[in-house]
């Protein structure tokens, strides 16, 4: 089987579709994931195959969707719960940190916590507020859960299976304003380690790292940036817990510039982790501070507003610019 | 009759009689508002429901439990105030409501206990020794959820009742015919947990008994902080039975719970069982009820004694002679004992330990920070080595 363009949202649909043909104890459940596909129809058509059993709308309440799925799984299922946007978490917040994270080591080991919680994030689409947060940072600081952020289909389809395989509970974040992007997808090909980093485009004098939706606007600033004579090398992180150090190590040993984007708040921010440690890491390989660029310190804006918020090309490319000036 | 009307607190009783006499109350036959089996003396009484055959052994078996669960808690209790426990949920007063749903239960059927459920996980059969590690602090739970059908102890109020509710999504799905029982208390009645866990539970059909042990205070907060209606009304609401029980007459519990239990069981959906008991300790060691409530209050409770109420019936019944109430104050000296050597013998856990289980599949940062941690750790052993040496 050759590869296959399609969609992002295709992408999370045929792993889910695959995901349930596969494993009888894997579970699709969530706010209008059945007849409606959910609101962004990742979940289009499952529950016409799998029915009703395996692809269960709930009533509408997230601490309840979180723990009835830890419930599922100590029973022995595999539910991959849907939250419809970044901002509704927080009502399930609770029982994803204060439960799913800290099962496993509570119990020494002896149950597991097989559960993936699949939010749509970021913004960049014209919504209202609370649909269009990056709360990444909030979920990574917490020990006993995994944290991804697939940033194409390819990933998107591949990195879903294995948090799916994964016995500990994984977050895994959808870029909603890249669901319609299309990409390369080979269902018969063999994924990387779901918590690698991978160099997307390689370069020699700036490292710049993004994950999610951010990975397309870098991409977009590595070849803005050739065209003034600068050679970027594009990390895609994927993995936001745990973090490949080692990758980024790497490629800050042989560019000496780092700059990490995202969209959530740079302010105690995935990127702040980047920064400390691979200065720790790469102290005398550095030729200019680690950078950040992303959300700033005030709520999500209104849509009208967002272009502002957001880590756009100029941004990006303004924070290379300081960075190489160094 | 004995039935035992409780009026709502802070309201005369004399208010709940008057309301009897309404005309819609004269059209509806009396119904009483709470299970009882056993009255305060002793006395056997019995109820249209819940029909209970005991044997004399089997009475003298619930009664062991009681004694044996009160010992073990006074035990517990005072290992706190000596400094070998951190802190201490004590169930005083609350054996009834415990050891006559444990006793409901069968092996395959699961349980999600708060923390203060000393009396149930009695019943299914986990050492009660390793109750203490987490209140010793040694771990978050020492025993394996799955030996016993009995969960780990949730110390977030109300979360369990949502895990109870999957579980039994889950037991629905593989078709089996298992009940699984939620407890909480009072105070989590307010938490949206358990209100979610209630319309998950009955739209999905769950086999799930809600056992509420109305103990009347969450820590200092009355019932009244929590509900304007008796919490077993509350079931109605979302579309399952609810039932309230004498929570300090374990034969009356036995026989409610027995009856959930099997209504879930057979499909019929979830169930809401209200344990009407008190809670005649503090909320836990670092508490003072003398703060919060009237002494009156608990001489009234302590005359409803669910383990004296008991031994009258043994006596009244001639269920249970002298010998073996002498027997059963040895072997409670004995595991009184047992519990004392155990927590001074537990030992305190490797610091290696705050690593493991963190993650089932490993995770890089963990790994990184055991092996500085065990670098760092061995850097002194290299010390004092090094000392030796000179």
């Amino acid at each position: 089987m050759t590869a296959e363009k399609m969609a992002m949202a295709k992408a999370l649909n045929s792993s889910l579709r695959k995901a349930l043909e596969s494993d009888p104890k894997v579970l699709v459940m969530g706010e209008d994931v059945g007849k409606l596909g959910g609101v962004f129809r990742i979940t289009d058509g499952l529950q016409k195959d799998f029915g009703e059993e395996r692809v269960i709308d709930t009533p509408l309440a997230e601490s309840g969707i979180i723990g009835t799925a830890i419930g599922l799984a100590l029973r022995g299922y595999r539910p991959i719960a849907e939250i419809q946007f970044d901002g509704f978490v927080f009502p399930g917040y609770d029982q994803i940190v204060t439960q799913l994270a800290k099962m496993h080591a509570r119990s020494l080991g002896k149950v597991k916590l097989p559960v993936v919680v699949r939010i749509p994030f970021g913004g960049g689409i014209g919504a209202v507020e609370h649909h269009s947060e990056s709360p990444e940072a909030l979920f990574a600081h917490v020990a006993g859960l995994k944290i991804v952020a697939p940033g194409n289909p390819s990933d998107a389809y591949w990195m879903l299976q294995q948090a799916i395989e994964c016995d500990d509970p994984v977050i895994f974040f959808e870029p909603k304003a890249r669901y319609w992007d299309k990409g390369e997808v080979d269902a018969a090909g063999i994924p990387g380690p779901l918590h690698a980093a991978k160099v997307v485009r390689p370069g020699t004098d700036l490292t710049l790292v993004a994950y999610g939706p951010t990975v397309k606007t870098a991409l977009a600033a590595a070849v803005a940036a050739e065209e003034d004579g600068v050679s970027l090398e594009v990390i895609d992180l994927r993995s936001v817990s745990p973090i490949d150090f080692d990758t980024l190590q790497r490629s800050v040993e042989k560019t000496g510039r780092l700059v990490v984007a995202h969209e959530a708040p740079v302010f105690f921010g995935a990127g702040a982790e980047v920064a400390a440690r691979i200065t720790e890491r790469c102290f005398y390989h550095l030729q200019a501070p680690v950078l950040r660029v992303g959300g700033f310190h005030a709520p999500y804006p209104p849509a009208r507003l967002e272009e502002e918020y957001l880590p756009g090309l100029d941004r990006v490319l303004d924070s290379v610019d300081r960075a190489l000036a160094y | 009759m004995t039935v035992e009307r409780t009026a709502p607190r802070g309201k005369p009783r004399r208010a709940a009689t008057k309301k009897t006499t309404t005309a819609a109350a004269r059209r509806r036959p009396p119904r009483p508002e709470m299970v009882q089996l056993l009255t305060p003396e002793g006395e056997r009484v019995e109820h249209p429901d819940y029909a209970l055959e005991t044997t004399p052994e089997q009475l003298r078996g619930l009664y062991r439990d009681m004694v044996l669960t009160r010992r073990f808690d006074a035990e517990a209790t005072a290992l706190q105030r000596q400094g070998e426990l951190g802190l201490w949920p004590s169930l005083l007063g609350q054996e009834a409501a415990q050891i006559g749903s444990g006793r409901a239960l069968r092996d395959d059927d699961y349980v999600f206990p708060t923390y203060r459920e000393h009396g149930v996980a009695w019943c299914r059969g986990v050492d009660p020794t390793l109750l203490l590690g987490m209140f010793r602090g040694v771990n978050h739970g020492g025993w394996d959820p799955t030996t016993n059908n009995f969960h780990l102890y949730t110390i977030v109020i109300g979360s369990q009742a949502l895990h109870a509710t999957g579980y039994a999504m889950g037991v629905a799905k593989d078709g089996a015919d298992v009940a699984v029982v939620a407890y909480f208390g009072d105070g989590a009645s307010s938490q949206g947990d358990v209100a979610e866990a209630f319309t998950f539970a009955a739209v999905y059909n769950a086999p799930v008994v809600f056992f509420c042990q109305n103990n009347q205070w969450a820590i200092s907060e009355p019932t009244e902080r929590q509900t304007r209606v008796p919490l077993y009304q509350r079931a109605a609401g979302y579309g399952f039975p609810g039932v309230r029980v004498d929570g300090n007459d374990v034969l009356a519990v036995l026989a409610v719970t027995r009856a959930a239990a099997e209504h879930v069981r057979t499909g019929q959906g979830p169930m809401l069982v209200e344990a009407f008991t008190y809670r005649m300790g503090a909320h836990t060691t670092s508490d003072d009820p003398t703060r919060y409530r009237r002494k009156e209050e608990l001489e009234v409770w302590e005359g409803k004694d669910p383990i004296l109420r008991l031994r009258r019936c043994l006596e009244r019944e001639s269920a249970a002679d002298e010998a073996f109430f002498a027997d059963l104050e040895r072997e409670s000296d004995v595991m009184a004992r047992r519990v004392r050597e155990a927590i001074r013998t537990m030992p305190d856990p490797d610091g290696m330990a705050m690593f493991e289980h963190t993650y089932a599949d490993g995770h890089a940062l963990v790994d990184e920070e055991r092996a500085q941690y065990a670098a760092y750790v061995a850097s002194f052993a290299d010390h004092e080595h090094g000392h030796e040496g000179v």
